[in-house]
């Protein structure tokens, strides 16, 4: 067992753990609290499969912005001072029985496939090639991802302020 | 414990995939609601980088990750307009006692 095993081990640790007190912990902002060890856990991960591009985007996007976003959204719609913010959950255990039952044929159909699984060497430092990958083959999903993302926060601050 | 391998990575994206259904259907909060979407997605993007390191795919599994990451932020964006527009008309976010459509 050599230490990139042992740093997948704890990655993976982290981010089941932290994904099960995201859905199970009762007060809501724990919940954003625990969904930033998932995201951190997430972008370990990424960087063991060589993607570290991908990885400071994951840290960027997600922990500086979706994170902060859904904590503003958790300060914005709960009275603070008269109500504490919890969250009840409901139809606990027939979910977790049709979950695990959903979880059980994923793991079992995925570990019943023989994957087609090339050993490459890691890739070195990805950021050059995604970005010829965007100029050159994915040029127009790029750009029309760029005026998705306009659209979205136009729409979003016009129905925000509404 | 063997060596780590393909498999490893689609195990722990499955259990975030179920985690995040899980939290989905049980949450009232419909801001928890939307933390358990972005569980989901982030699983989605484990299976893309994974496949794309262990298929031979080069970087195009890595280009729709980020693809997937630019789509995440948008729709946090709308989904939490929706949310605040909800709460000022009904002053409550919990997705079970939004039912004025029913009878």
């Amino acid at each position: 067992m050599n230490i990139y095993d042992i740093v997948f081990y704890l990655f993976a640790a982290i981010t089941v753990l932290s994904a099960f007190f995201v859905v199970t912990t009762r007060n809501i902002v724990y919940s954003a609290y625990y969904l930033l060890f998932t995201f951190f856990g997430v972008a370990g991960i990424y960087v063991l499969l060589g993607a570290d591009f991908i990885a400071m985007v994951q840290l960027i996007v997600y922990v500086g912005g979706i994170l902060i976003l859904l904590l503003f959204g958790v300060m914005l719609t709960n009275k603070i001072t008269n109500v504490e913010i919890k969250t009840g959950s409901v139809q606990t255990i027939p979910a977790a029985v049709g979950v695990a039952l959903l979880a059980g044929i994923l793991m079992a159909s995925m570990l019943n496939t023989k994957w087609r699984s090339v050993e490459t060497a890691m890739p070195s430092a990805t950021t050059q090639g995604i970005g010829m990958l965007l100029i050159q083959q994915y040029a127009i999903v790029f750009e029309l991802l760029g005026i998705l993302l306009l659209i979205a926060l136009i729409g979003a601050a016009s129905m925000a302020r509404k | 414990m063997m060596q780590v391998g393909l498999n490893h990575f689609l195990v722990v994206s499955t259990a975030l995939f179920s985690l995040g259904i899980f939290g989905i259907v049980t949450r009232r909060n419909a801001v928890m609601v939307l933390m358990g979407i972005e569980l989901i997605l982030n699983s989605a993007n484990i299976n893309f980088i994974a496949f794309a390191r262990f298929g031979n795919f080069g970087l195009q599994g890595q280009v729709m990750a980020l693809f997937v990451i630019i789509l995440a932020a948008a729709e946090a964006a709308i989904a939490l307009a929706i949310v605040l527009n909800i709460y000022k008309t009904f002053s409550t976010v919990n997705v079970d006692e939004i039912d004025t459509l029913k009878d």
